[in-house]
């Protein structure tokens, strides 16, 4: 009965990537995969690229751009699973290690 | 005829962590723990008036928090699995030394560094000092619903997030101590000098809750130095209490303190931790030096006499440890001593410590002891501006106004 976690990676405005992320990233999600914690992962594209969708009244309306703008944004996120906190806990500190940010740590609903 | 009142307090102050902690492994949840630790002890405050007190408090509480506990569950049938599993469990013996442990998860849960620190602060005096949520809103002057808010948020917290409830991996352990330590202090120091003007300068309610929590966990942690240190650091300055605060509510320096006040036996029993440790061998943590310091204070029956190059010596080794700002502040008022005012305030001028009251009172003292009035009077109204602690607050206006005159034109 692992729980599920979400990871956001943050994208602070003073990030700066220094070429290696890359290979960490790569390395990290390996070592979730053999591990047993792997269970999705990906980087987002730009805010900008983002549409808001509101199909609550009738006809859908869409809008350009992300609903929140801000200058701390997610730019990837992972999932894993993980028998607790501190597990989990462990596994995004080796994660905000390897891509180089800080990251925030969120549990789904219960598995 | 038995004090039942008596008996309860002094059966609720012991068994307390135990019975909560029993119940959370068992069921897996703290908030039901809690709930059912609460139901059974106010089950008792009605039956042992009439029954008698039962020849095992601690089994006649955890049975009767258990039974709760299983009816609650009954009753909440739309419940997930895992409480099914935690009712199958519910009548599996005792494993010996198991409910020790319990009560060392219980700990470590309360503090996890998941939470933030005002949080672990309440939910270890909720969950392991047995506190009303009541008590403790009012002893950090919080109203009483925020403060249950912050305690149910909190277990939401642990419940959604799975913490675990267990004690950590080895390779956690050393910081998880560390973390469970500065709680404990944090609840001792809120207590000896209380942070909130409005409050009584000191509150040995707490500074009592936090060394019986701290003993706890010196018990459970048997081989750790710097429990040991931090329980020592704790006797050595609640020792002094007496004679820390005069009868016009205004805080005494320790030069000024009746040393014929202090409690012997809190000095004794902190020293004696203190030379176990020095036998230990081991490099000390900074609780461990901390309570060196406290121990060559409490060893001198006049400040006249008190060993202030070892003290020096001691804040050598913390400053080795942690060069903060701080420390280097607490070691320039030992090398005042040693070496005289203009040496300890050449290191304490550049410290980066302006907005902290201490510094400006330790500059305020050093300046009036090398007859620089005016600077001095400066320096004591910032330390009088930033310190929130009232005895604190009238024993530097006091100084302050002792200062001679400025010579007017």
């Amino acid at each position: 009965m692992a729980q599920q976690y979400l990871i956001s990676v943050l994208n602070d405005s003073t990030d700066s990537d220094d070429g290696n992320e890359m290979a960490a990233i790569g390395e990290f999600n390996a070592k979730l995969k053999a591990e047993g914690h792997w269970v999705f992962a990906n980087g987002l594209t730009a805010p900008s690229t983002a549409t808001v969708i509101d199909g609550r009244h009738g006809e859908p309306v869409f809008t350009d751009g992300p609903f929140l703008e801000s200058k701390e944004y997610v730019i990837g996120l992972w999932i894993i699973e993980a028998e607790d906190l501190d597990v989990a806990l462990r596994l995004a500190a080796q994660g905000s290690k390897a891509c180089n940010r800080r990251l925030e740590l969120r549990p789904f609903h219960g598995a | 005829m038995t004090d039942f009142g008596e008996v309860l307090t002094r059966v609720h102050r012991e068994e307390w962590a135990r019975v909560v902690a029993t119940l959370a492994r068992r069921f897996g949840d703290l908030d039901v723990a809690e709930e059912m630790a609460a139901e059974a002890f106010a089950t008792a405050v009605q039956r042992w008036p009439l029954d008698g007190v039962p020849p095992s408090p601690r089994a006649w509480l955890i049975t009767t928090a258990n039974r709760k506990g299983i009816d609650r569950l009954r009753r909440e049938v739309k419940r997930e699995d895992k409480h099914k599993e935690a009712l199958m469990l519910a009548d599996t013996p005792e494993p010996v030394g198991a409910i020790d442990d319990d009560r060392l998860r219980l700990v470590f849960t309360c503090c996890h560094p998941a939470l933030a620190m005002e949080v672990r602060v309440a939910l270890t005096l909720r969950m392991v000092g047995g506190l009303t949520v009541a008590e403790i809103a009012r002893a950090f002057l919080v109203q009483e619903t925020a403060m249950s808010r912050r305690i149910t948020r909190a277990k939401e917290k642990i419940r959604a997030a799975r913490i675990p409830y267990r004690v950590p991996s080895h390779e956690d352990l050393p910081a998880r101590v560390t973390g469970v330590l500065a709680v404990l202090y944090l609840i001792f120091n809120e207590g000896y000098l209380a942070s909130d003007p409005g409050k009584e300068a000191v509150r040995a309610d707490l500074t009592a809750e936090a060394i019986r929590l701290t003993r706890l966990v010196g018990d459970l942690l048997p081989g750790d130095g710097e429990v040991a240190g931090l329980l020592a650091l704790m006797l050595l300055t609640e020792a002094r209490r007496p004679a820390r605060v005069s009868a016009g509510g205004e805080l005494v320096s320790l030069g000024e303190q009746d040393r014929g006040v202090w409690d012997r036996d809190l000095i004794a029993e902190g020293h004696a931790l203190v030379r176990a440790r020095l036998a230990a061998g081991q490099a000390p943590g900074r609780y461990q030096i901390l309570a060196a310091i406290n121990a060559v204070h409490t060893d001198a029956r006049d400040i006249r006499d008190t060993d202030w190059s070892q003290v020096v010596a001691l804040y050598d080794q913390l400053v080795g440890l942690d060069p903060s700002p701080i420390v280097w502040l607490n070691r320039a008022i030992a090398l005042a001593e040693l070496d005289g005012p203009q040496v300890a305030l050449a290191q304490v001028d550049p410290l980066p410590l302006d907005g902290y009251h201490a510094f400006h009172a330790t500059r305020a003292d050093l300046l009036r002891r090398l007859g620089r009035s005016q600077e001095a009077r400066a320096a004591y109204d910032r330390a009088i501006a930033l310190a929130s602690n009232s005895a604190e607050t009238a024993y530097l206006t006091r100084r302050r106004d002792q200062l001679p005159a400025p010579d007017f034109p």
